[in-house]
């Protein structure tokens, strides 16, 4: 019987690429949603002075 | 628009909680295979994020068509969200299959029938992406968008039997064998559970981003409102 090969590099490879990419998308989420918050902020201040 | 709902609330506590649980069930409980070794643990994370990347492209081909029986813009939005997710996820699984690969087959990619149709599937969804943005009318993006995921949408179920139809060595662990497969398994009850609770929890996962861009996009189209407000 074969001994079973060390793929271990590989397997942690994976997971730490499937984090970045994941958490990654995650903090893109969270920073448009604040920026879109923030515009929707300064657009409502604009238009509440120019009444 | 700012406070989150409860339902939502809940479903990201359980969200982090099943994708804990996932990781923990493909890098612990499962056992090591024997041929392979650990690198076989990405299969199940691999696995789920191509099962959830194929279903929001799905997701966005039935949004494309409720657009075009209903003319109401929401459907697009409900389109762009499904596919923006799924472009992630299937990327991730395509990244992960590489890097199976790699020492399984010795090289990290190769033309075989899935990978191609997986790349085509990638690239035709990261296009329409691209191409929205050169459309400025938002009927005509939204038209422009429903028959792109419609067509597009044909591309899934293509990928998803391109190991059955075609001669392949990709590997075939649901539904059916491989003859010609290199590093195909047999899955252990253990494996197969660490594979389900994958699928479950990503899917889980889906739906609450799903919900999180939804917001995101309802959060832009006001946004844009309040820029047309304060011009007049």
């Amino acid at each position: 019987m074969e001994p079973t090969p060390d793929t271990l590099n590989y397997m942690l490879a994976g997971y730490a690429i499937f984090s970045i990419t994941f958490f990654g998308y995650l903090v893109n989420l969270y920073l448009r949603w604040q920026r879109l918050r923030q515009d929707e902020k300064d657009l409502q201040e604009q238009i509440a002075a120019q009444k | 628009m700012s406070s989150q709902p409860r339902v939502l609330q809940i479903l990201n506590v359980v969200s982090a909680l099943l994708l804990a649980i996932a990781a923990w069930m493909s890098l612990s409980y499962a056992p090591t295979e024997r041929v392979m070794g650990a690198v076989q643990r990405v299969f199940y994370f691999h696995v789920a994020t191509a099962w959830v990347g194929m279903l929001g492209f799905i997701v966005a081909a039935v949004a494309g068509v409720l657009y075009l029986v209903k003319a109401d813009l929401k459907w697009d939005k409900v389109g762009l969200a499904a596919v923006e997710i799924s472009l992630v996820f299937f990327f991730i699984a395509v990244v992960l299959g590489s890097i199976w690969a790699r020492p399984i087959w010795g090289t990290w990619w190769t033309w075989e029938p899935r990978l191609t149709t997986a790349a085509i599937l990638e690239m035709v969804y990261l296009a329409y992406l691209l191409l929205r943005e050169g459309i400025e009318d938002p009927e005509r993006r939204a038209r422009f968008g429903a028959v792109y995921t419609l067509l597009g949408g044909i591309s899934v179920p293509v990928t998803f039997v391109s190991i059955r139809l075609f001669r392949t060595i990709h590997p075939v662990v649901v539904m059916g064998g491989n003859p010609n497969a290199q590093g195909g398994f047999n899955m252990e009850t253990s494996m197969l559970q660490a594979m389900l609770f994958s699928i479950f929890a990503f899917s889980v996962i889906f739906a609450t981003l799903f919900w999180h861009r939804l917001r995101l996009g309802a959060l832009a189209e006001k946004v844009e409102q309040l820029k047309l407000k304060a011009l007049q």
